[in-house]
């Protein structure tokens, strides 16, 4: 790199310094022509720096946003934003870690499934954005032989997220934007539930027992029988038949894949 | 794929989808059993080329651990769902001490 | 494909979410639309479905925000990918970038962030735009700044810079003509003289939007590139007398932030379409130009 090539890259260096930390002073390299306003112009950088990503963590996750309050939330996306800034130029997916973030955010320590909150609205999110797939019906399973349906692979909607909770953060997802009542809230049980997005609309869906693990092994390559029979080793009350007819319901199978020799099977 | 030793058996699982195709099977409680329905209107994409509003919100003020900015209490609606308000004290990195309790100061907006 | 790629001399306006279903009900009248591309850049979903089925029946112009052309590090080669891919799917008429960088050791500032005019910019902003065009497959219109401070290293003026961009690379430019009246101000200059020295003949698109004021304690006056206002009046008449010089060009209206509803926004584009077309019949310098002139005497 030639000498005029470091001093671009020492410019951006001081001047992204500067913005990630309201303490130092404007870099020397702006013009001063009176102290004031280079000052004043320099902050207009660091505001709209600031106020665009926590604008991208307010849309993002606007229960978290409502459960905690304007103030709470601005302060927290901004600690989140100084130790995770984006590191992509595209925003649509930013603030997966949001989640885990809080989890250890001293100040959430009160709310404490904050953190699955935020796991939860990052699901909805992705599914908005991921892949489109047209969901298959249940009639497919018909047309393959009986003895084959052990060694199928399904192939997931690419929208699909699972969510597991120990807090009834579905309940409490759903009653924050005013479609379930908060009342029936069981705050001692935990929820599990999938995120997808069949055509257009996001959809969480409350899974039964047995769903989250099962749907997991599916997802990753698992053959029917060999899902299935996990689930039951798990519980010996689990219901294939309700749990296919859910999965397809939901719209999550999008294609079906004969087993072959390499297929691979979980272990 | 050895069917020795396994609890489901191929009959097993074809009569469980059979029984699933059919629609006789008890949906409940199922996958379906709450479908929650989110993102109805579209979202906005938050790349722009806008400046932000002004010059004295978020990017002015210093973000750490020491400031009073961090004696914030959650204020929102998440109270209301049994989780009791908590003004215990918290640890914070560097043997500095913060607070949960409420206090009347100015928040960075 | 029967849908027509070229952005005519008419008004635009920035596509938002908010307004797809407005747009996909009414099909107002309007000569294109113009969305940034980064928000594209999901899968699937939504954003695609809309974006698609309004293609269908306008054309379109590819608007980056973040390629950091400016940065002094290479340009990011997945971002460069997808924007080609972008460009593959929606065939659009036009394809911009900004002079500015936003990517600074891999952490994405999602701002604008102002140069310093120099021999060395010049150069380092000509190839990534050389490797621009190259990878998208499209020449690239580079937009003026709005700027909130200048660097003692700069060696010529935002104009000057511009030129020398356009030669070595080839690209084309976008004037942003309500950049040009906050950068202006911010900066202390007059605003009508840099429309006047601008080099019209490479400009493929002009962009409108509306800024914030703010007055400080001594009387200073700071604009800021809000885009969440109407366009100011003094913003229309460097318009307009961009016009006069320049002839009539494609003509974006951008509202990002407190977006009004599809009505109003529109009305904005119909304001501009009306200034084209007395620039299109008569061909002609009306009112303005007398101006100009009694401000060149007077100045």
């Amino acid at each position: 790199m030639s000498p005029q090539a470091d001093s671009l890259a020492a410019l951006q260096q001081a001047f992204s310094a500067a913005l990630r930390d309201a303490a130092q002073p404007v870099p020397a390299p702006i013009a001063v022509g009176a102290e004031g306003p280079a000052a004043r112009g320099f902050d207009v950088y660091r505001n709209n720096v600031a106020v665009s990503l926590i604008e991208a963590l307010e849309a993002a996750f606007p229960v978290v946003l409502r459960l905690v309050g304007a103030d709470f939330f601005k302060a927290t996306a901004r600690a989140y934003i100084a130790e995770e800034p984006p590191r992509s130029p595209v925003l649509l997916l930013y603030g997966r870690g949001f989640g885990d973030f809080l989890e250890t955010f001293p100040p959430a320590a009160g709310v404490p499934y904050l953190g699955d909150m935020a796991r939860l609205e990052w699901a909805q999110l992705y599914a908005y954005h991921a892949s489109d797939a047209a969901p298959l019906e249940i009639d497919c399973l018909s047309a393959v032989p009986p003895a084959e349906l052990g060694s199928l692979c399904f192939v997931l909607h690419p929208s699909l997220h699972l969510i597991r909770s120990r807090w009834p953060v579905v309940s409490l997802w759903a009653a924050s934007g005013g479609a379930a009542d908060e009342t029936d809230i069981d705050m001692k049980s935990g929820q599990e539930a999938a995120v997808i997005r069949p055509a257009l609309k996001v959809e969480t869906r409350l899974l039964p027992p047995g769903g989250h693990d099962f749907i997991a092994d599916l997802m990753e390559g698992a053959t029917l029988g060999a899902a299935a029979e996990r689930a039951v080793e798990r519980d010996p009350a689990f219901d294939l038949a309700v749990h296919l007819q859910g999965l397809f319901e939901i719209g999550a199978v999008t294609a079906l894949l004969p087993s072959g020799p390499d297929t691979q099977t979980l272990q | 794929m050895a069917e020795k030793g396994k609890v489901v058996s191929a009959a097993m699982i074809a009569g469980a989808v059979a029984l699933a195709v059919s629609a006789t099977a008890q949906v409940t409680p199922a996958s379906a059993q709450a479908k929650e329905k989110c993102y109805g209107i579209s979202l906005a994409g938050q790349n722009d080329c806008a400046a932000g509003p002004g010059t004295t919100c978020a990017g002015t003020s210093t973000v750490d651990y020491q400031g009073n900015a961090w004696t914030l209490v959650p204020a929102g609606d998440c109270l209301k769902y049994g989780v009791e308000e908590t003004t215990a004290d918290f640890e914070l990195p560097g043997d500095r001490k913060g607070s949960l309790e409420a206090i009347d100061r100015d928040l960075p907006a | 494909m029967a849908r027509s790629s070229t952005i005519p001399a008419r008004a635009g306006v920035g596509l938002k979410a908010q307004h797809y279903e407005a747009v996909l009900d009414g099909r107002p009248d309007l000569g294109w639309f113009e969305v940034h591309a980064e928000n594209y850049m999901g899968a699937g979903g939504p954003p695609h479905h809309y974006l698609t089925r309004i293609r269908r029946d306008y054309p379109l112009s590819l608007h980056g925000v973040g390629l950091s052309i400016g940065g002094a590090a290479p340009l990011d080669e997945a971002h460069l990918a997808r924007f080609k891919d972008l460009a593959e799917r929606y065939e659009p008429g036009l394809v911009s970038e900004h002079l500015a960088w936003s990517t600074h050791n891999d952490i994405y500032f999602n701002d604008l962030l102002p140069l310093p005019y120099t021999n060395e910019t010049v150069v380092r902003v000509s190839d990534h735009l050389e490797r621009m065009q190259d990878v998208v497959g499209h020449r690239v219109l580079l937009e003026n700044p709005s700027t909130y401070v200048t660097f003692r290293e700069s060696t010529m003026s935002e104009i000057d810079f511009l030129k020398a961009v356009v030669k070595l690379s080839g690209c084309g430019l976008l004037l942003d003509v309500n950049n040009v009246m906050v950068s202006a101000t911010n900066q202390g200059t007059a605003p009508e003289a840099y429309i006047d020295s601008f080099p019209l003949e490479h400009v493929g698109e002009i962009h409108l939007g509306g800024h914030a004021r703010e007055d400080d304690d001594q009387g200073n006056t700071l604009l800021i590139d809000a885009h969440d206002r109407a366009v100011d009046d003094a913003v229309w008449r460097l318009y307009d007398r961009s016009l006069a010089r320049g002839g009539a060009k494609p003509t974006l209206i951008e509202w990002d932030n407190d977006l009004p509803d599809w009505e109003t926004l529109y009305s904005e584009a119909r304001a501009a379409e009306q200034l084209l077309e007395v620039r299109k019949i008569s061909g002609r310098v009306p009112p303005l130009a007398k101006r100009r002139r009694a401000h060149v005497a007077a100045g």
